[in-house]
Formats: structure tokens, C-alpha cells, sequence
């Protein structure tokens, strides 16, 4: 019971941020001295395991077609894309965006989206725009709600899209540490395959829940007082 | 036939073009800091192979591996001067491309599968022609040679140096976070050989009723998901909570399909991703960058969504995974 002390060290370490890489290397140390290996067998573990495990990062090797994509207007042209889809309500917006994220990610596209290139420059700033239209000026709680709604769709989207792509690191992980752990031969594209029944149930639930979110900023709208701060909306996270 | 150690190697060279790349960047801060991390990464990459291979000994490696932990733990690897086109310039190129800049982008998954579904059971001599088990690896690495050819003679960007100088400028974005989930991998499989699996196993032993089914079901999932609230990431707690339930009890007792227990069993850890502050790239950095008052907002709003979502994990694992 006293190697569960190893996972009291990520614990403490990520809640003090240290460098994750850090934290998670002196757990592992702690977790082999505590279990009674030598340092040079903690040292073969590592090691072992990480060149085990190199199939997570070979994910790498795409990055200079997309850095290269991205180059030559991959992000403006995505942006033209969503912004034909202006016109609708926050709710349907997000829900739209939702979908996109969700089927790019399944395509292997996971750099369409993302906090910083998608959600900050266009999908918050496009639904805010849609509840002023609708709603009037928004209240300090409208528009945190809104930008946290954006966010979530763009990682729920992520989360539940991804994993039906075979080459992501989690369907790698599985099938690596399963393969090697239990001498099986997992097929890579079952594993994604059994992705899809969560990922329609995410769609339907966060999808509904953006939808309902029309209506709670309604509410919202009709019981706070309207916006003594509506200057700061316009001076918002579009800048 | 194809073996899955080349594209190791050829991963190996794309690290040791990014170290490359931050040597000869003399504006860059702490170039050569930053270039040895990515050489020292590069190096784990080839070395690996005599690793598996039971050719050298392990501990090599497992010096190197904490070698990259300490150098990340100085705040390596820095970024690069990034030379790239201007918002102004891709605004225009977009307008020339047009949707054709998603076709080296869909090449990628396009030539993965065909890896992955078909190449993976052609035969080749007395074997197979890709190596067994490793057509995922392979796929990707031949469909970013493909991508990168066909981007290459659409764009004709005029030196072979820009896709790997592009290639750098994301890279610099990522920086060591990029081989975190190998790291939390790593973790994962150093818990599991201390007996951390089995530390957990003796806790859901005590309060698992014995022989229900869905009783082992729901531990495994909601255990995934606290698990991942815990660590932060999905990839380390998928070993220590399949070496506990997911492995003994799920497959081995009660005979589940191990396709269908893992992946619907990962994405109830994505569940708890979904809930917790220790996953600081997905909850804290979109608050940040949106300028919330809120820092939990993001996670206020993905709640309601995580927990009818792992409701959802389990039934699909109950109904799905086992004969019946």
C-alpha cells in the first residue's frame, strides 16, 4: 500500500505546478525505490518503457506538413469556412462548431481547432456577437458563460472525435501498453472502431446542453440588470 | 518486409533536424540547451531500437530519459525565431488556395488507413509485409512522407529547409509537453511494475462485491475517471486501472472483448479530463487565453456533460463487451 505514496507525489507535485516532467519522473522514482527496485533496475525500467512507448510520439512526423499548410493559410481559410455558418444562435453556433471539431478530429485534423487558434479568434467572439444579437448588451455572467461554453465545445469536441482517428496517441497507448503488458494483438482500428458509440452519446449530450443554452442565457438576460459593463463586451476577446 | 524500428529512425531525424535548426538559430535563447534536448530525444528515439531488441542495456536509455526530465525541469527546450508568413500574407494565400489547403491535411488520414485496413494483412514471403502489429506506426509515418510530397509540389515553397523550419516553429510551440504522454506512458508501466495496479486492486477487491459483472464494470470506469481527476491525464491512470480491474477481472473473468473494455475504458478516463484543474493544457489554458474571471468556467461547463457521458461509457462497456 505504501507505493499509492508515489501517486500522492503527482498529486502534490501538480497541484504545487511544478514541471510536469519533473513531477512525473521523481513519482516513478519514488514509486521503484518504495516497491524495493535498485536504482539501476529503476534506471532499466525507464528505459525499457520509454522505448516501449515511442509509438505515442510518432505523431510528430506530420508536423511539418501542417506547419507548412498553416504557412500557406490553412487557419484563414478554416476560419471562412466556419464563418459561412454566421447567422444562428449561440447555442446552434457551438453546436455547429461542435460537430466540425468532432469530424475533423475523427479525420485525424486535430490542429482545426484549439484554444488558441480557433476558439479566441473566432468561435468566442462569433457567439458573443450572436447573443448580442438576440439578447442586447451581455452581463459580466452571460459573457463568462458563453466563452466557457465555447471552450468546452472545442474540448469535448476534441476528446470524443479524436479516438476514432487510429494514428492518436491514446489508441497508440492502449494497443502499446496492452500489447506489451499482456501479449495480445490488439488491432488498432477496432480499438477506434468502439470509439464511435461514445461518440454519437457526446454529441447528443453536449450538443443538447449547447442548445439549451439559448434559453439559460435568456434567463440570465431577463433577471440581471442589463449590462453596466457592456463597454468591456465589445473590447472582449476579439482583440 | 516493413519495419516498424525505420520509422522510429525517421522520427529520430526529424529531432535531429530540429536540433539542427535551434544550433544554427543565433537569435534564439539558450540555442544549444535547447538543440542538446532535442538531439538527447533524438538519440532515445534510435537507441530504443537495441532497447527492444534486448541489444543494449536499458539503463542507457533510462539515463537519457532522465536526462530530457532535467532538462525540461531547467525550462527546455526554448523556442525558436520563427520564420513564417505573415497574417496578412496567409490571407491572401488562402484566398489563391482556396479549400485545396485541406488536401495534404486529409492525405494523412487517407494514407493511415489504407495502412491500417488493408496493407495490414497483405502478405509478403512467408510473413506479413508490414511488420505485425505495427501498420498504426507505419501508416503515419509513410502518410506524412506522402503529405509532405504532395504539399511540397503544391505550394513549391522554394528550399527543402521550410516544411522542417515550419515543422520547428510547432514544435517550439509544444516544446517538452510533446513527449509528455510518452513520459505518462512510461509512468504508467513504472506504477504497474512497482505493484501500484496491484495496490489498487487490493482496494477495489475489498469493495467489489464478487461476481457482478456490473459491479467490475462501473469500478473500472468511474475508477478510470477519478483516476484521471487525480493525475490529470487518461494515459497514466489507463495502466494502473487495467493492470487493477480492466485486465484480471474484465477480460480475463468475465471474458470481455479487449477492444471494446480498453477503448470504451480510455475515453471514461477523457470523462474525468473533463472535470479536473490538473489537466491545465485543456481546463486553465482556454481560461486563460479567454480571459475568464473564472478559471474553473471551462470545467463548470464541461461537468454536467462528463458525468451522463461515463453513465454512457459504462452501459456501451455493459452491453457491448461481453458474450452473452
Amino acid at each position: 500500500m505504501w507505493v499509492l505514496l508515489a501517486v500522492a507525489v503527482v498529486i502534490v507535485g501538480f497541484a504545487l505546478r511544478l514541471n510536469a516532467m519533473l513531477v512525473v519522473t521523481v513519482a516513478g522514482i519514488v514509486a521503484g525505490l518504495i516497491s524495493g527496485m535498485t536504482p539501476m533496475k529503476i534506471l532499466d525500467t525507464f528505459g525499457t518503457g520509454f522505448a516501449g512507448s515511442r509509438s505515442v510520439t510518432v505523431f510528430i512526423v506530420v508536423l511539418p506538413v501542417i506547419g507548412l499548410i498553416e504557412r500557406y493559410g490553412l487557419q484563414h481559410q478554416a476560419r471562412r469556412m466556419i464563418s459561412r455558418l454566421a447567422g444562428l444562435t449561440v447555442g446552434r453556433l457551438l453546436a455547429a462548431y461542435l460537430l466540425v471539431r468532432q469530424g475533423t478530429a475523427a479525420l485525424g485534423l486535430m490542429a482545426v481547432g484549439g484554444p488558441a487558434q480557433a476558439v479566441r479568434p473566432i468561435v468566442a467572439p462569433m457567439s458573443e456577437a450572436a447573443a448580442e444579437r438576440r439578447h442586447g448588451p451581455l452581463s459580466e455572467p452571460m459573457r463568462e458563460k458563453i466563452r466557457s461554453y465555447a471552450a468546452s465545445a472545442d474540448t469535448v469536441g476534441l476528446f470524443f472525435g479524436e479516438d476514432i482517428f487510429v494514428a492518436v496517441g491514446s489508441i497508440l497507448l492502449i494497443t502499446g501498453f496492452v500489447d506489451t503488458t499482456y501479449h495480445l494483438k490488439l488491432d488498432a482500428l477496432q480499438v477506434a472502431l468502439w470509439a464511435i458509440p461514445t461518440a454519437i452519446c457526446a454529441l447528443l449530450i453536449h450538443g443538447a446542453r449547447m442548445l439549451w443554452l439559448d434559453r439559460s442565457l435568456g434567463r440570465l438576460a431577463g433577471a440581471g440588470a442589463p449590462a453596466d459593463d457592456a463597454e468591456a463586451v465589445t473590447t472582449g476577446a476579439g482583440r | 518486409m516493413i519495419k516498424v524500428e525505420w520509422f522510429y529512425w525517421l522520427v529520430a531525424a526529424f529531432f535531429l533536424v530540429v536540433a539542427v535548426v535551434r544550433l544554427t538559430d543565433r537569435e534564439a535563447p539558450r540555442r544549444h540547451a535547447s538543440a542538446a534536448f532535442w538531439a538527447l530525444l533524438a538519440f532515445t528515439f534510435v537507441y530504443g531500437s537495441a532497447v527492444t531488441a534486448g541489444a543494449g542495456p536499458a539503463w542507457v536509455e533510462g539515463l537519457a530519459v532522465i536526462g530530457l526530465a532535467v532538462l525540461a525541469g531547467f525550462g527546455l527546450p526554448r523556442k525558436g525565431t520563427e520564420r513564417t508568413t505573415s497574417d496578412a500574407e496567409r490571407e491572401q494565400l488562402a484566398t489563391r488556395f482556396g479549400p485545396k489547403l485541406f488536401i495534404p491535411a486529409l492525405v494523412v488520414p487517407a494514407v493511415a488507413v489504407v495502412f491500417g485496413a488493408w496493407l495490414a494483412k497483405v502478405k509478403h514471403g512467408d510473413g506479413l509485409l508490414l511488420e505485425k502489429g505495427s501498420a498504426t506506426v507505419i501508416g503515419l509515418g509513410v502518410a506524412a512522407v506522402v503529405a509532405l510530397v504532395v504539399a511540397m509540389l503544391m505550394f513549391r515553397p522554394g528550399s527543402v529547409a521550410v516544411p522542417f523550419q515550419e515543422g520547428d516553429r510547432l514544435l517550439g510551440h509544444i516544446g517538452w509537453a510533446a513527449i509528455l504522454p510518452q513520459f505518462l506512458a512510461t509512468l504508467g508501466l513504472l506504477f504497474q511494475a512497482a505493484g501500484v495496479g496491484d495496490a489498487v486492486k487490493g482496494i477495489t477487491d475489498g469493495i467489489l462485491p464478487k461476481g457482478s459483472l456490473i459491479a467490475a464494470v462501473i469500478v473500472y470506469c468511474v475508477g478510470m475517471a477519478l483516476f484521471t481527476m487525480v493525475m490529470g491525464n487518461a494515459f497514466a491512470a489507463f495502466p494502473v486501472m487495467t493492470a487493477a480491474v480492466g485486465w484480471p477481472l474484465l477480460v480475463q473473468q468475465f471474458h470481455g472483448q479487449p477492444a471494446v473494455v480498453f477503448a470504451v475504458g480510455m475515453l471514461a478516463g477523457f470523462c474525468g479530463t473533463l472535470c479536473t484543474p490538473m489537466a491545465a493544457n485543456f481546463n486553465l489554458v482556454p481560461a486563460a487565453l479567454l480571459e475568464l474571471k473564472d478559471t474553473y468556467g471551462p470545467i463548470k461547463a464541461q461537468v454536467p456533460t462528463a458525468i451522463p457521458l461515463l453513465a454512457c461509457n459504462v452501459a456501451v462497456m455493459a452491453v457491448f463487451a461481453f458474450p452473452r
